[in-house]
């Protein structure tokens, strides 16, 4: 493992497959009454949030809280820039209280890889604008091997707002290098510029039709979709999205019954997806969360406790 | 006064070696004869194995002075010009206050004055505090001692189609001219900091297309042919740009156009560390626009190199790609990337430099005492570049007061030696003299 945990690229196949050996492991802790391992004891995690976050913040703290690391979180809302302290002072600041690992969260693409040039301790990417969210990715690809057994040859479609989506820009990565055959599928508009080059790069497939796709997927990864995106003229109505893209009550009988159907939260149901397919039997998405701080504590336990380390 | 010189041996525009006697601050003898003239009671500068160039012209600094005296003053900026080649600068509008009335430009020209290494022409607001609203008074800048004659909102782009036009008819009556930031705004706002590509799709940046530029510089092109006036486009950065300027001087429109030593070299994969040193408003842009903007420099479809030195304090980069400020600095090392990029490739020779770094922006900008030829009786503004050097830039051997320098570690081709204003060294051995 690298020092941080910025992209899915930092991550080797070697290192995806200790993370979730070790995941697992947590994962049965997680199911004991007594939760806490002392494996972090005496090491501090600053859980450092520029952007509103309830899901990944708490599931980090758990994760943080149940390795016995000290663990606070620190918000600070819109960027630092507007309050006159540039980040790398904001950083250095909290990193200058003597802290092992800083999870950040940030609405800006980037802020993580330039934090981690700034900083000695290790720092966890926790989404950064709309670039990337390496332990959504790794809880997503997680969850679906437990389920799948594994991602080898599995066809896994992606669809929502791409273009916006960190989650989309960590998944294509990691399950591509899991074996995955990926299709993401969304409206003109909302696929990313250059799609079709990195698309034909990266060796995954773009499609505009999810009603053509659905029918050949292992598994279904839907994506949020905001509805302020509408203002942005990238799509007419909600209602027109749902028709085209939303994984709808019709489409759900489409999948087979195996199929697995992710999301990675927070929903709008009745947008992307509809509540017969976000509560079917085959739905992974809470799962999915308690996946989360199985994958987290594994991560900060690797990226804290050093090389060869056991839990 | 000062003492005369003479400068012995240098080759003019990379042609003839020649002697220079300058005097007056005029050029006052040229002779290709080897001691015909007389060094006796005159300071020689030994330019042999020099090109001799006429004093470069800068027609886009940002100089910051008034408002941020922490990343730029005139006094530094000066220095910096001086140290690149350049005689005369023209200080952009974009200051705080915003240079929208006589009293501001004069101030900003006397300031230049005093400090006195290059002349620091100031660029007028084409609105009022860049607003993109009201006209700012053009004619009273036009008529103050600054004698301002380039109009505009740089930084921003005049997005009224409506206000352009009356800028642009409104100048006529004093031979301005509009450089337009050209950006529209509902297709790359405030926020679009990346070319939009492949790159921008992949590290998440919002983007700004070429496209945005390309509908501005189509629109100006057509409102200058229907006002009959003259516009200049401002860092032109895609081949689209190039493809709407060759149709715009196939119809005999009066439009000119300008692009940066870092569009004519730097690329969007540079961004892929998110390294804010390399955010810049045009964004860099692929290989496939910067070779278009090389050709067309090289043809003459653009007439100008143009630094668009924007310096900017340390703490105005160190936030997210996305939250940092726009620009890099561009003027000690203009001269550099041209000579690497257009000299050593063969697409220009030193003349086709002085064309564009000196003759083109100086008329331009109506600058009369800038980009002359060197012949006897004109302003010894005078450059003279080393074009065998190599040089690794070092971010902290600048003049500026500030850092931001994309070309910090690279090697650039050629040096300049001695930049001579008005027949007084600035610069003597790449030093400020």
């Amino acid at each position: 493992m690298r020092k941080h945990l910025l992209s899915v690229d930092d991550l080797s196949l070697d290192d995806v497959n200790t993370l979730f050996t070790t995941a697992a492991e947590m994962h049965d802790v997680q199911r004991r009454e007594v939760k806490k391992l002392p494996a972090l004891r005496g090491r501090t995690v600053i859980n450092l949030f520029f952007e509103d976050s309830t899901r990944t913040r708490s599931s980090f703290e758990l994760a943080g809280k149940w390795l016995s690391a000290d663990t606070i979180n620190l918000t600070g809302k819109g960027s630092s820039a507007s309050k006159g302290e540039s980040l790398r002072d904001t950083v250095l600041t909290v990193a200058s209280m003597g802290v092992d690992a800083l999870v950040i969260r940030h609405s800006a693409s980037g802020a993580c890889h330039q934090v981690a040039e700034w900083v000695d301790c290790a720092v966890v990417n926790a989404g950064d604008g709309t670039h990337e969210h390496p332990t959504q990715a790794l809880l997503d690809a997680y969850t679906l091997v437990r389920r799948l057994g594994t991602l080898e040859g599995k066809h896994v479609v992606l669809v929502g707002d791409l273009t916006h989506s960190r989650v989309f820009r960590s998944n294509v990565g990691l399950l591509g290098r899991l074996g995955a055959r990926v299709t993401v599928v969304a409206p003109p508009t909302l696929m990313p510029s250059g799609a079709e080059a990195w698309a034909a790069a990266s060796g995954f497939a773009l499609s505009y039709d999810l009603d053509e796709v659905l029918p050949k997927a292992d598994a279904v990864m839907m994506l949020r979709v905001q509805r302020e995106r509408m203002s942005g003229g990238f799509f007419p109505t909600a209602r027109e999205y749902t028709v085209g893209y939303g994984l709808t009550r019709d489409r759900l009988a489409t999948l087979g019954e195996e199929v697995p159907i992710c999301h990675p939260g927070p929903m709008n149901r009745g947008l992307e997806i509809a509540a017969d397919a976000a509560d079917a039997a085959q739905s992974l998405i809470l799962e999915q969360v308690s996946s989360g701080v199985a994958v987290r504590m594994s991560v900060l336990y690797h990226l804290l406790a050093g090389e060869g380390a056991s839990a | 006064m000062t003492d005369p010189i003479l400068i012995q041996g240098g080759s003019l525009l990379g042609g003839a070696a020649a002697d220079v006697l300058v005097a007056d601050g005029v050029v006052a003898a040229v002779s290709t004869t080897p001691g015909e003239l007389s060094a006796d009671g005159v300071r020689v500068i030994d330019a042999d194995g020099l090109v001799v160039l006429p004093g470069l012209v800068d027609l886009h600094t940002h100089l910051r002075e008034p408002g941020r005296e922490d990343a730029e003053t005139v006094r530094t900026g000066s220095h910096a010009a001086a140290l690149g080649g350049y005689t005369a600068v023209l200080a952009m509008a974009n200051t705080n206050p915003v240079t929208d009335t006589a009293e501001a430009a004069e101030r900003v020209h006397e300031l230049g004055r005093q400090v006195g290494v290059v002349d620091v022409q100031p660029v007028g607001a084409v609105t009022k505090g860049l607003a993109g609203e009201e006209l700012a008074e053009l004619g009273l800048m036009a008529r103050s001692r600054a004698g301002v004659r380039v109009f505009s909102d740089d930084g921003r782009c005049v997005q009224d189609a409506r206000v352009m036009r009356r800028a642009l008819e409104y100048v006529k009556a004093f031979g301005g001219v509009i450089s337009q930031h050209s950006q529209d705004s509902s297709l790359a706002g405030a926020g679009a900091c990346c070319h939009e590509g492949e790159i921008s799709g992949r590290l998440g940046l919002p983007g700004w297309p070429g496209v945005a530029e390309e509908v501005i510089v189509a629109r100006d092109v057509m409102l200058a042919r229907h006002t009959g006036s003259r516009v200049h486009v401002a860092h032109a950065s895609t081949a689209g740009t190039v493809e709407v300027l060759r149709w715009a001087r196939s119809k005999g429109i009066a439009v000119t156009a300008e692009v940066t030593p870092h569009h004519l070299l730097l690329t969007t994969e540079e961004l892929l560390g998110y390294d804010p040193t390399y955010k810049v408003n045009p964004p860099l842009r692929p290989a496939e626009d910067v070779e278009a903007l090389r050709d067309a420099l090289a043809d003459g479809t653009i007439d100008a190199v143009a630094t668009d030195h924007a310096p900017h304090a340390r703490h105005d980069k160190q936030h997210a790609f996305g939250d940092a400020a726009f620009g890099m600095l561009g003027l000690e090392t203009a001269l550099g990337v041209v000579a690497t990029v257009m000299v050593e490739s063969g697409r220009l020779d030193w003349a086709g430099v002085a064309r564009v770094m000196s003759h083109n922006p100086a008329r331009i900008a109506g600058l009369g005492g800038h980009g002359r030829p060197i012949e006897v009786g004109e302003p010894a503004n005078l450059t003279l570049i080393d074009p065998a050097a190599s040089v690794v830039v070092d971010r902290d051997a600048s003049a500026s007061l500030s850092r931001n320098n994309p070309w910090h570690g690279r090697t650039l081709s050629a040096a300049v030696h001695t930049t001579v204003l008005r027949g007084v060294p600035t610069v003597l051995e790449g030093k400020l003299a």
